[in-house]
């Protein structure tokens, strides 16, 4: 399966699609990229004049490339064509260490815990260009073909 | 492992994840995991996976789809621990 094919069959679009590519995926992890838009709807109002990406949309970002990225590519066998994937976050622990500013690119590594009974737990973490940590912690969630 | 037992271990791993306490104070047989305590799917794996730790087990998707009740859950960890 190859990363466009499995950006193609996630459930979001624009302006909630937190992916643009997909660097590295196994059974066991993925490393995937996003460009924070200068122009992101949720710049209008976070903050008042001081545009900084909020961390509820970082965390979305590393569940999207982490969680749901990882999970389409475990599930390939069993997906329907007619991409009716259920999902659902069902928990996260996140530490947030930097801030991210429109225009800025970030990674995110993910690395499979648990994948049983549809659920899958990962250890996500996401980097700036440079290489230094914006954000870690534990994403779970529920996944059904 | 007798009954009694059985529940007293298995009342442990599905504390942390009740959301009606109540329900769980009257703990019985007949508890059903979703309807009574209130957990959620992704928590009834969170319990199925400390059952398999607790009592050296593994459990299958179908042991997953009958575990619904406190019931169903100690039968098959007995069947499975061959008590």
């Amino acid at each position: 399966m190859k990363a466009s094919d499995i950006i193609a069959l996630l459930p979001y679009q624009r302006p909630f699609l937190f992916v643009d590519d997909i660097g590295m995926i196994t059974e066991d992890a993925i490393e995937g990229h996003y460009t924070f838009r200068r122009d992101e709807y949720f710049y209008q109002g976070h903050f008042k004049n001081n545009p900084v990406t909020p961390g509820v949309i970082l965390t979305e970002c590393m569940a999207q490339i982490g969680l749901v990225c990882l999970g389409i590519y475990l599930m390939k066998d069993e997906l329907k064509k007619d991409l009716s994937t259920q999902i659902a976050l069902t928990s996260h622990q996140m530490d947030f260490y930097l801030p991210v500013f429109p225009g800025q690119k970030v990674t995110v590594y993910s690395e499979k815990e648990v994948f049983r009974f549809n659920k899958l737990k990962c250890k996500v973490k996401m980097l700036t260009e440079d290489g230094d940590l914006v954000a870690r912690g534990i994403i779970s969630g529920m996944l059904k073909a | 492992m007798t009954k009694e037992q059985l529940i007293t271990k298995l009342k442990p791993l599905i504390e942390p994840y009740v959301q009606d306490e109540e329900a769980f104070k009257n703990l019985s047989e007949d508890t059903d995991f979703v309807k009574d305590l209130k957990v959620n799917s992704a928590n009834l794996v969170d319990i199925i996976l400390d059952i398999e730790d607790e009592f050296d087990i593994r459990l299958e998707n179908e042991d997953m789809e009958q575990m619904l009740d406190v019931k169903s859950a100690m039968e098959i960890i007995a069947v499975k621990l061959g008590i």
